[in-house]
């Protein structure tokens, strides 16, 4: 009767336009499809389009690889060490320090774990554009600026912090633990949860330590959320614009110290007009995300078939 | 999640207390420092650079009265304020409504292009949008959406991440309940909206506020898209206090502090679903 009942039921709905089984994915999938070809894959054949033209108002002219060839001069050059020593140190700050803080944090000795966790994620709710106001403040050149304050305490005289290439990315890299030490730890956090108890009261039985217990089980186990947390690292790395922006004040940084890739999209766009060269700087852009994306991959094991 | 077994207290759990206290106070100390700054007039801040003594012989709510008081370059700044709630509340609003629907979709259907569409979300995904920032200006140019509420969030609005971020979460959902709504005769919008959206509130929890986070946050789109004064969001507005003409410490200072706060509600009101949202959602492979 049953069954009766739902063939009668599949019969009416059939008619009803747009509510099958078969169409209804589709329904639910649509907005994406609309806006990926909109908003995504259209502009990224054009940046591809309009990296091989020069783009004047009212015409358009063919260079071929002219933006290309144009790529290599100092300013790029050192956009591109900029954001790749970013990236690179960023994944040294951002994978490990929260990974072992996130595992205090699961520890059945820890108190106020809940409160610590809220406490770190807080620097994470401000702009970018708050925090580059704070740390330019507290990276001031001035002898009462913090940073300098603290040195002085060490005997250490006062630096000109956002003048030096290293001390300005030590600035850019203490912004950036600031802000994402925390949502790092949450990640963590979360897929230590779902790691069952019984695996290290096991190992334990077995007598292994607690060294042996992080390396054997919790590393391993976290391998999927710390694939991801490296991916959006990189990618965050890459795209770092605001932070410098704001610690140099919307001003070129001194001998582009602070010039980032997409910083120097922004400066050829949009200050300087010449979109053909800036999407060319995209398209090179898009090319070093993902050969770094495809070589992490490859090396986390992500490619290989699990059966 | 599992509960956590009662602590024992040893030296051990002292020792990482009193880590994560010194921890937690370097990670608040810059708040608290900008706070202080908010009191303070801002030659201080030119004489002495950033510090945080106290001195209450100097500490007024001058700076906010200069932002209050809607005069000169601050005069804007409630006007962006507003901008930036409606952006904020429009955006995170219709994200959810879409990347939930298309997250459901594909994590609960077996249809044809599942996988080649799901493949696409994690392409857009691991590409910085920032490269196709010139084709997407001009885009927005010839759509005439340039300096509108529009131009900010309709190229993103169906975001990648929370799209992925719902169909880990759809996985989970029991597919009997489909079934037994489709026999009391629900449509299937009807199942979704009705029975599986609450199911899925610890997800709609933590990505509204991954979503108001983002574009309460959001600078450079926003700065691309916004050309008149009047038009810009808090972000915007609070960097062009900063600018080579001259910075305007007293204004920016105060208006961060102020900036900060409905993003914290937000943050404290959904935390409660935040983390496991999370567990459930970000861990799946």
């Amino acid at each position: 009767m049953q069954i009766e009942r739902e063939l009668r039921h599949n019969a009416k709905r059939g008619y009803r336009l747009g509510n099958s089984q078969k169409i209804a994915p589709y329904v639910f999938v649509l907005p994406f499809l609309l806006s990926f070809a909109v908003f995504f894959a259209y502009p990224l054949v054009n940046a591809g389009v309009m990296s091989f033209q020069e783009v004047l108002p009212g015409e358009v002219s063919f260079v071929g690889l002219d933006h290309y060839r144009g790529l290599w001069n100092e300013d790029f050059g050192a956009a591109l060490y900029n954001s790749s020593r970013y990236t690179l140190l960023t994944l040294f700050l951002l994978i490990p320090v929260p990974m072992v803080l996130a595992v205090f944090l699961n520890a059945k000795t820890m108190m106020f774990s809940n409160f610590f966790r809220s406490a770190l994620f807080i620097p994470a709710l401000t702009s970018v554009v708050v925090a580059g106001v704070v740390f330019r403040l507290i990276f001031g050149e001035l002898d009462g600026a913090l940073m300098n304050t603290i040195l002085h305490l060490f005997g250490i005289p006062s630096q000109r912090w956002l003048y030096s290439s290293s001390l300005g990315m030590f600035a850019l890299l203490v912004l950036a633990g600031w802000r994402w030490i925390g949502i790092n730890i949450l990640y963590f956090l979360s897929a230590l949860q779902s790691i069952p108890r019984e695996l290290y009261e096991a190992a334990e039985m077995d007598g292994a330590g607690t060294m042996r217990r992080f390396m054997r089980i919790t590393v391993p186990l976290l391998k999927p959320i710390t694939i991801y947390v490296v991916t959006i690292t990189i990618y965050g790395g890459y795209a770092m614009f605001t932070e410098s922006y704001m610690l140099w004040a919307g001003k070129p940084s001194p001998q582009n110290i602070g010039l980032t890739i997409v910083g120097y999209i922004y400066q050829q766009g949009f200050q300087y007009f010449n979109l053909g060269f800036g999407s060319a700087i995209g398209i090179t852009l898009l090319g070093i995300t993902l050969l770094v994306s495809v070589l992490q991959l490859t090396l986390s094991g992500m490619f290989k078939r699990e059966d | 999640m599992q509960p956590k077994p009662k602590f024992k207290f040893t030296p051990s759990s002292l020792l990482l207390l009193v880590m994560f206290v010194i921890l937690a106070a370097l990670m608040l100390f810059p708040l608290y420092a900008l706070f202080m700054a908010s009191l303070k007039p801002a030659t201080e801040l030119f004489r002495y650079g950033l510090n945080v003594r106290v001195d209450f012989d100097m500490m007024s709510l001058n700076n906010y009265k200069s932002i209050f008081s809607g005069e000169g370059a601050a005069g804007n700044y409630f006007g962006w304020y507003k901008n930036s709630l409606v952006i904020s509340a429009l955006f995170t609003l219709l994200s959810l409504l879409f990347s939930s629907m298309v997250g459901y979709g594909l994590g609960m259907y077996r249809f044809k292009g599942r996988n080649l569409i799901f493949t696409l979300v994690l392409v857009v995904m691991m590409i910085p949008v920032e490269i196709i920032l010139l084709p997407l200006y001009k885009l927005m140019i010839s759509l005439k959406l340039i300096n509108t509420i529009w131009g900010v969030i309709l190229p993103f609005i169906v975001a990648p991440l929370p799209i992925f971020f719902f169909r880990q979460f759809a996985l989970g959902l029991p597919r009997d309940f489909m079934d037994a709504g489709r026999m009391d005769g629900c449509s299937e919008y009807g199942i979704f909206f009705k029975i599986m959206v609450p199911l899925m509130a610890p997800a709609f929890g933590a990505i509204t506020i991954l979503q108001a986070m983002n574009s309460w946050n959001n600078f450079l789109w926003p700065l691309i898209v916004l050309r008149t004064t009047e038009q810009f969001t808090l972000p915007i507005g609070l960097a062009s206090f900063v600018s080579p003409l001259g910075n305007n410490y007293e204004a920016l200072i105060a208006g961060a502090v102020l900036a900060i706060l409905p993003i914290l509600l937000v943050f404290l009101f959904f935390q409660r679903y935040f983390m496991e949202g999370l567990t459930v959602g970000g861990v799946k492979g």
